[in-house]
């Protein structure tokens, strides 16, 4: 069974939280005691309907001013998958939360009131989802029942959002548009009575449906070591295993490897999982390997088969960053770098150009980039990092910017 | 026939690799990392998962508990049983030396417990250890607060959780750099579900203690639910205890923990019970039903 990882976005009043309530009133994960608590906490604020968004709203301060905050994770299954929602806030100086949220995504669902159609927020989602390259993007025409479910309303704002959707879409992402109603449930997981007119899948089908090629295992092998397990019992005197995650492609036993940086060449003797020996690990497992013979490799290198394309070892190198912090990125600043587990010092050497995502046009000679805005970067490592271009490689590709005198984490980076 | 399996699918695998991936992280940036324990079937979930992560390596860090004198006495013995079977180190402070020291008064009332109390336990153990990472079991299925809770949740140094100061977290790159005094909370299962939970021990044939299996308990009824009768439970005259089929759906303490009646005695039942089940699993727990905002009020004071 897989899981499948989903962000919504949506402008405050776009009605996300509700869609979110009616994906799990509908699909019956919710409890007797929840709704119960939901009859009671609607009748409070005096509404004669239950109000499915208070499921999610989970933070005081939101249920004060009625609107989400922060990334909320929200999980159910069907008998097909797991899925796991990350809701996250619409609002403009709330970006780097959607960043945050989508950056594990397969699908993003983007909400636009049919009332209101196309806003900016609308084109920064899009712009966003194709920046980390999600391969399916769902557009949910939503309060639809405000327009009298018109067939012509819905074709509009598809037709408005043609242009934008051809200038940030990459080859190989799906996008589809549906017309629905939260509130009343139309095309969530069951056909709109009200929309004969539309003969799309609902969102559930669409997203039952939705089988992303695993392009990660297909992608060149990297194995990032975490941690050297070196038990020095009586059984295990000489065993030195690695562990850590495939990030992308496959190892099979009797592989022979590289080790990233230093060069050094081995093979594969086992790949375990606890008490089980494999022939082969893929992208996404958590393994221990052991190699035939003893060399020395410590956290942080990384594992490659030395039959496959390299990554380059990266020490001046361009890259698109989004900016996550209330103090702005100023160039010529030192940052901490961590791409993977790899942490080296970097720094800052110019910004290239900011992009306005709402647009997509491009400002040169800026000086520095200030919370959710998004630009291009030329950066300097005091160590080089074993990175792929994140196009092409999304796994591998991207790292995040570590303030070093306050730990926060201060941007997201993609290497270009 | 329709088995479980068919309803509801297997354990989806992916989750275990992610939690292992977790717990190396932690093993790998903090000095001295523990693994909070209490006996319920979400800790017993993360030893199993350090067992593996470091395998053939013993897990390298303790497993703490912070003992309320309240547990159910299974509990314990399954406590002792588990850290003797992984030989895991074991530390266990008691909110009863905090009661003693002046540091936590004893509530009173029916509704009595030392859930809040053990707060203060843990944070003094923290201090006593130099704790710079807990690894906890709180998943974001369990509640509104636990759902924007991060995998590496910074604490200041009095335990604080400040939801707007929360780091974001990328892709799978974690960051636990922290200042002196400060701490990070860790929850390696925040993404499973507490059916991922059940079927991850089916599937692993965990041992689990044997209160969450039905057997037959003194209970007392308040509030619609059934209470564990024990001598830390304030009961009112009218509050008589008789015998009933139970078992536990959640394990906390016996003053804050209700029982549901049940005869499931193997684990298919009860997956079978929760999938029906009309109340949610903190539906279970007093402790939360205090307010609609309790458990966000606790995370703030310092508890999990």
């Amino acid at each position: 069974m897989d899981i499948l990882r989903i962000a919504t976005a949506g402008s405050v009043d776009d009605g996300k939280s509700t869609l979110i309530g009616r994906l799990l009133y509908e699909t019956n994960s919710i409890t007797k005691d929840k709704i119960e608590a939901l009859e009671t906490a609607s009748k409070r604020k005096g509404l004669d309907f239950l109000d499915l968004s208070l499921l999610t709203d989970g933070l005081i301060a939101e249920r004060e001013q009625g609107i989400t905050i922060d990334v909320a994770h929200i999980y159910f299954s069907t008998p097909t998958r797991k899925y796991i929602i990350a809701d996250t806030p619409g609002h403009v100086e709330y970006t780097r939360n959607m960043v945050t949220g989508a950056s594990n995504v397969k699908v993003s669902l983007i909400l636009v009131d049919a009332r209101q159609g196309v806003v900016e927020q609308t084109a920064r989602h899009l712009s966003i989802a194709a920046m980390l390259r999600i391969p399916k993007v769902i557009i949910c025409i939503n309060k639809m029942d405000l327009v009298q479910y018109q067939e012509s309303t819905f074709n509009a704002i598809k037709d408005s959002l043609a242009e934008l959707v051809a200038q940030t879409t990459f080859e190989g992402q799906e996008i589809s548009f549906l017309p629905i109603s939260s509130l009343y449930g139309q095309n969530i997981t069951q056909k709109a009575s009200e929309m004969p007119w539309f003969s799309g899948n609902t969102l559930l089908g669409e997203l039952e449906a939705f089988e992303y090629a695993s392009t990660l295992a297909h992608a060149p092998a990297r194995f990032p070591v975490q941690f050297v397990v070196r038990p020095m019992t009586e059984a295990y005197h000489d065993y030195r295993g690695y562990a850590g995650k495939i990030s992308s492609g496959t190892f099979q036993v009797g592989d022979s490897i590289r080790v990233l940086p230093t060069g050094q060449e081995s093979t594969i003797a086992t790949i375990e999982k606890f008490e089980s020996k494999l022939s082969q690990a893929i992208a996404g497992d958590s393994v221990t390997i052991t190699l035939t013979t003893d060399i020395d490799i410590s956290r942080g290198n990384t594992l490659v088969l030395a039959s496959e394309d390299q990554p380059p070892q990266l020490k001046d190198f361009s890259a698109q960053i989004c900016w996550l912090d209330h103090t702005a990125l100023s160039p010529g600043k030192t940052y901490l770098l961590q791409h993977g587990i790899n942490i080296t010092k970097a720094k800052i050497s110019q910004i290239t150009e900011r992009l306005d995502v709402a647009t997509q046009s491009a400002t040169e000679g800026v000086s520095n980039l200030q919370l959710n805005e998004i630009g291009t970067i030329a950066l300097r490592t005091a160590q080089p990092i074993s990175a792929d271009k994140y196009a092409a490689n999304p796994s591998n590709g991207a790292f995040i910017l570590i303030d070093e005198f306050t730990n926060s984490t201060v941007g997201v980076g993609f290497v270009k | 026939m329709q088995t479980i399996q068919d309803k509801i699918g297997h354990f989806p695998r992916q989750l275990e690799d992610e939690s292992i991936y977790i717990l190396r992280e932690v093993a790998a940036q903090f000095e001295r990392p523990a693994l909070l324990f209490s006996g319920g079937k979400d800790s017993i979930t993360l030893v199993r998962l350090a067992q593996k992560a470091f395998f053939p390596g013993k897990i390298p860090f303790p497993l703490v508990h912070i003992d309320t004198g309240h547990n159910f006495p299974e509990t314990i013995e399954f406590r002792d049983w588990l850290a003797k079977e992984t030989g895991a180190e074991l530390i266990v402070r008691y909110v009863q030396d905090s009661i003693n020291q002046g540091k936590a008064t004893e509530e009173s009332g029916k509704y009595a417990s030392r859930n809040v109390l053990q707060t203060v336990t843990l944070l003094d153990t923290i201090e006593e250890f130099k704790f710079d990472a807990c690894i906890g079991g709180a998943r974001r299925d369990e509640e509104k607060a636990r759902a924007k809770e991060r995998i590496f949740s910074v604490r200041d140094d009095f335990g604080q959780w400040d939801a707007k100061r929360q780091r974001p977290e990328l892709f799978d790159m974690l960051n636990g750099r922290i200042a002196v005094g400060e701490n990070v909370r860790v929850f390696p299962i925040s993404n499973w579900t507490e059916l991922d939970v059940w079927n991850y021990i089916k599937e692993e044939k965990m041992d689990i203690p044997s209160i969450y299996y039905s057997h037959q308990r003194q209970v007392i009824e308040r509030d619609g639910m059934l209470w564990a009768d024990s001598d830390y439970l304030n009961k009112e005259a009218d509050e008589i205890p008789f015998e009933a089929t139970v078992r536990f759906r959640t394990v906390g303490d016996m003053t804050c923990t209700a029982a549901v009646a049940s005869d499931a005695i193997d684990i298919d039942v009860i997956i079978e019970e929760i999938l029906s089940a009309e109340i949610s699993e903190r539906g279970a727990r007093i402790d939360d039903k205090r307010s609609e905002a309790a458990m966000e009020k606790r995370k703030q004071q310092g508890y999990f």
